[in-house]
């Protein structure tokens, strides 16, 4: 029994204004869909939440065609400074409601509600407000003098986190002058449904934005759908280039921001005790359901036991639990399905001969749920060190010079983010350089902002989302 | 970061003053962002009801009760003590505090008002607060404060030799002064603002325990800043980390600015996940604090009787 | 007599592994010359050379990089009536026009050279983030990208298409047109002797049907530009292209001579970001 227990501090469900069906949103109207209606679970503990009504191909066809007539109507029309009007607003709406929108995302994620209230939700409403200011400047955006706008957006976002990535969807897209129709992941719609319920308050015109819930069918309708002129995915690789496949010939736009499978690399000069930070941030934020996740600990082999000492005893101080506790660390998994997959790696890991280990952890009895697990003496050659695994599952690697950590790092067809700690400056701009990654963190990591762009290389996907390159693959 | 830190001689990281500068500017550095992020994180834990009231209790258990003015009088100090064993004379349930600390012409005056009552009597000494006098003054400073019956000494380390890089100095000063303890324990007070960067903080902390501090302190409450969250957090893991590498078990006192129980319940959480729990005694961690006592008397009224108190509700000292 | 040219692959000319040759004609059908046939193993050596080259190539300074390229347009300025004259014997038309066409292609390679060491600043930002930190984002050469030529503009579409490339420091792999190659070969000359790093550049002549498909599945490819292929051709190469998750441009037709924008030096960079904590 700890000496200083901390008494659980649950934020109340209540504040969710959960409701029992939730419909979709075509054409500016909240609708029942003609697909399947499903019930969304909550992964902390199996139970169902809300009925959701998931979209047929008729819905599919409605939205892009609600989406056409906005695109060659009202919104089309619109000069940049009004339209940055409407997404100050839905910024804004999102600021008011931030408590609710938090909360409902912790429920239907299983993240923990400081990360949904910290991270997941102020970023959201940030990326509305920086995009906004975006609507008005754009022949000033190094695009050309005279930017326009593509269409009709068609996009797909994942589960991990959910508002975040249809705000990183959607605000760029309609600050560049394009409509949308998006997919949430099936198992998360629930703050993407709310988010069409702050869109419809702010009266955006029918028809620019349309959010279907649905299953990989109705994703792939949009994909396929002849109405659509451009397509922005986030997902897996598999399913990336699957869809870069199906889009062959089309004459349609693509972006992608696929898997990662990142590197974060300790010198023997790193501050240690911020390492360690970085390193428990890398992976186990968010239950290391994250693309940009430092999965890879490449420590040099001089410090390997001081590292890993230091990173078992800051693992005990982890709390996994409830996710509405405040106190909470670590989450559920999303789904049955994750986790399935987690634990096919993990065991794999171990059959590889890598050494697993986990701090003491009590796992509730229900939900889904995977206690934060580090391999040791893994080499490149294993599956836990090329797979992405999606979960809070650490590999660890040593490596001896600078440039066999490079070589290590960028040893993968992945190439979306890695990290780098030491004290040495000319070390952290070289090791940038050659880095084969999108978005390079050092002396921190899983930092993100609106103004910052992320994306990746090679089979971590193209184009990137955020800042002024955010823009381009929105424009013509 | 090198491989010193596991089960190295220190004897020979003393042996001269390359040596020492040498082994300091090998410990870890710390990145102030990262660190001052971590001491964030820690503050958003939210402690409630039955974890509260603890917290509440242990953090009176830890208070050095302090008055360290130009005008103390005898009277003061004796009003001081009657409140460090007595914090509530309404609810004597109240844990007593650690200790008192006082100037040291004033401890046989605190020895004499506790009356054996299982408070501590600290003095300061060693030209408290500026350090700036010849070495014999401030060891007459301490052996004089031993002799009225201080059961704890708070020293301060010479802040210009630090920055002026004169190691050895700042730790033979300290060993010297540990020795005229004598039985008295011996708390070093690093003056971390003066310090300036967590870099310093690291090392004087190290430098401290290496000469045989047995508590390493913040501040002298007499300039700002003072005890801030990151500090607390640097010195708490080179607590750690000394008692990793030694097998010894050394404390860790913050004191200036700390007003509220609020700060005080987030300096025990991350007394609690940094160091561990083994600190969360008054053996090995202390406030340094005068009406930081009455809030903490506040609030913890407000948790029995679930009504706000006002000032007039708990005593001066 | 009638010259077989040969391929450029690693800064040296070698035959095709296979073996083969065809005979290039002008409009007109008079015999020109012959060149070499690339076969899919020469794909696979110029990859491999191009990959070889480019960590030396997109390590150099972009001052260095643009001192190459600008060399080179000092070079074909050297030769531009010999340029001209085969520009005429491979398109037709008047030699006023052929002049015109060489002296466009040297002034579009001097515009790509002056991008060298401008285009970072121009893409490149430091973002104000939210936060103690220092982030910053620059472009970085893709890799190697496999080229389709145009078909018809053989010397003035080729460098559109090549120098863009090169200029960010990528190195690449072209396929020249199939019927007007031989200014591609000339180019490869001028290349061979100049400062431009072996297997920077890679020029194999053939047949672009044969040799596309290889190039797009190929797994050290990280671009491909299919300007040189007909619309009705490009869906199958982008089918092949997204089993690496190769980046591909596919441009509607141009008009050589005027003036490009920025998209073909967009098109093969990667935008990196950086972040580092600002503190003492």
């Amino acid at each position: 029994m700890p000496a200083f227990e901390y008494a659980p501090a649950p934020e109340s469900r209540d504040v969710a204004r959960l409701r029992a069906s939730y419909g979709i949103f075509v054409d500016g109207r909240f609708r029942a869909g003609a697909g399947e209606a499903i019930k969304t679970v909550n992964p902390a503990n199996e139970e169902p939440l809300a009925e959701v009504a998931e979209a047929g191909r008729a819905d599919v066809d409605d939205a892009v065609q609600a989406a056409r007539n906005a695109f060659e109507g009202a919104w089309g029309r619109m000069p940049g400074r009004e339209r940055a009007k409407y997404l100050f607003r839905i910024a804004r709406a999102i600021q008011e409601r931030a408590r609710e929108l938090a909360v409902l995302e912790s429920l239907d994620n299983g993240k923990p509600i400081r990360e949904s209230r910290d991270v997941d939700i102020p970023l959201a409403a940030a990326h509305f407000f920086y995009y906004a200011g975006w609507a008005d400047k754009l022949e000033h955006a190094g695009f050309g003098s005279r930017p326009r706008p593509i269409g009709v957006a068609g996009q797909v976002i994942p589960w991990n986190f959910p508002l975040l990535m249809a705000a990183w969807k959607i605000a760029p897209a309609l600050a560049t002058g394009n409509t949308v129709v998006l997919k949430p992941a099936e198992t998360t719609p629930l703050t993407a449904l709310t988010l069409a319920e702050i869109i419809a308050e702010a009266d955006l015109p029918s028809g620019t934005v349309n959010i279907l819930a649905g299953g990989p069918s109705i994703g792939q309708a949009i994909v396929d759908h002849n109405g659509i002129d451009k397509i922005a995915f986030t997902g897996s690789t598999e399913v990336g280039k699957a869809i870069q496949r199906a889009v062959a010939g089309t004459g349609k736009r693509l972006s992608l921001e696929l898997g990662g499978k990142a590197a974060n690399i300790v010198f023997d000069d790193a501050p240690l005790d911020q390492a360690v930070e970085g390193i428990v941030n890398g992976i186990f934020f968010n239950q290391g359901h994250v693309c940009c996740a430092g999965s890879r600990l490449l420590v040099q082999e001089s410090v390997i036991d001081d590292v890993i000492a230091a990173l078992h005893r800051r693992l005990t101080t982890l709390r996994l639990g409830d996710p509405l506790d405040k106190n909470t660390d670590i989450g559920a998994i999303n789904s049955a399905a994750q986790l399935a997959r987690i634990r096919e790696l993990t065991d794999a890991g171990e059959e590889e001969g890598a050494t697993r280990w986990s701090p003491p952890c009590d796992l509730p009895d229900r939900g889904f749920w995977f206690a934060p697990t580090v391999f040791t003496n893994v080499s490149q050659a294993h599956r836990i060190a090329r797979e992405e695994i999606f979960g809070p599952v650490l590999s660890v690697l040593t490596f001896r010079t600078p440039a066999e950590a490079v070589e290590k790092a960028n040893n993968t067809p992945y190439g979306l983010s890695a990290g780098i700690w030491t004290e040495k400056g000319s070390r952290i701009l070289s090791m940038a350089g050659k880095l084969r990654a999108g978005v390079v963190w050092a002396n921190t990591f899983n930092r993100f902002d609106p103004g910052s762009p992320f994306g990746g290389y090679q089979e971590s996907g193209f184009g990137r989302e955020g800042g002024r390159h955010g823009l381009g693959p929105y424009l013509a | 970061m090198s491989s010193t830190l596991s089960g190295l001689d220190l004897r020979d990281v003393t042996r001269d003053d390359a040596a020492l500068r040498r082994f300091l500017s090998g410990l870890p550095g710390v990145d102030q962002v990262g660190a001052e992020a971590r001491a964030a994180g820690l503050a958003t834990r939210s402690i409630k009801t039955t974890a509260k009231a603890w917290a509440i209790d242990t953090a009176i258990s830890m208070v050095d009760l302090t008055t360290l003015e130009g005008a103390d009088t005898p009277g003061k100090v004796r009003s001081l003590c009657a409140k460090a064993v007595h914090p509530d004379p309404s609810d004597l349930t109240t844990p007593s505090v650690a200790a008192v600390c006082v100037y040291p012409d004033l401890v046989e005056t605190a020895v004499d008002a506790l009356g054996g009552a299982p408070v501590q009597v600290a003095s300061v000494a060693t030209a408290f607060p500026s350090g700036r006098a010849p070495l014999p003054t401030k060891l007459a400073d301490v052996r004089d404060a031993v002799a009225a019956g201080a059961t704890e000494i708070d020293m301060v380390i010479d802040r210009g030799a630090f920055l002026a890089g004169r190691y050895l100095q700042v730790y033979e000063e300290i060993v010297a002064t540990r020795e005229a303890c004598g039985v008295a324990h011996l708390k070093v007070i690093l003056e971390t603002g003066e310090l300036a960067t967590l870099d310093n903080v690291r090392r004087a902390s190290w430098l401290a325990l290496l000469a045989g501090g047995d508590f390493i302190k913040s501040s002298t409450g007499k300039i700002t800043p003072a005890a801030t969250p990151p500090v607390a957090l640097v010195m708490l893991e080179a607590a750690r980390d000394f008692a990793q590498t030694t097998y010894e078990l050394r404390g860790v006192k913050l004191a200036g600015g700390i007003r509220a129980s609020k700060e005080a319940i987030r300096y025990l959480v991350m007394v609690n996940e940094i160091a561990g729990e083994q600190w969360l005694d008054p053996s090995l961690f202390r406030f340094g604090a005068s009406s930081l006592l009455n809030d903490l008397l506040l609030q913890r009224h407000k948790l029995r009787t679930g009504a706000y108190d006002g000032a007039d509700y708990v005593t001066l000292d | 007599m009638r010259k077989t040219y040969k391929l450029y692959i690693g800064g040296a000319f070698p035959r095709s592994e296979s073996g083969r040759s065809y005979p290039v004609t002008s409009p007109v059908g008079e015999l020109l010359a012959h060149a070499a046939q690339a076969s899919r193993k020469d794909i696979r050596d110029a990859v491999v050379a191009a990959r070889k080259a480019f960590g030396g190539w997109s390590g150099a300074t972009a001052y260095n990089r643009g001192q190459v390229l600008y060399r080179i347009a000092e070079m074909l300025d050297g030769r531009r009536e010999q340029f001209a004259a085969e520009v005429r014997a491979a398109e037709g038309g008047s030699a006023a026009a052929a002049v015109a066409t060489v002296e466009h292609a040297i002034d579009r390679w001097v515009w790509y050279a002056g991008w060298a060491d401008k285009y970072a600043q121009v893409t490149g930002s430091a973002n104000p983030v939210a936060g103690p930190y220092f982030n910053f984002s620059l472009p970085e050469p893709t890799g190697v990208v496999g080229a389709l030529a145009p078909q018809e503009s053989s010397l003035l579409g080729l460098v559109s298409v090549v120098a863009p490339v090169i200029t960010t420091g990528n190195t690449t792999v072209i396929v020249a047109s199939r019927e007007r190659p031989l200014p591609a070969v000339s180019l490869t000359e001028v290349l061979a002797t100049s400062d431009l790093p072996s297997g920077v550049v890679n020029l194999l002549t053939g047949f672009p049907a044969e040799l596309a498909p290889w190039l797009a599945s190929h797994r050290d490819v990280n671009a491909i530009d299919l300007t040189g292929v007909d619309p009705a051709d490009r869906p199958a190469l982008q089918e092949a292209a997204a089993d690496n998750v190769k980046r591909v441009f596919a441009p509607a037709d141009e008009d050589w001579h005027s003036d490009p924008n920025t998209a073909r030096l967009a098109a093969f960079v990667e935008t990196k970001t950086v972040w580092h904590p600002v503190g003492v």
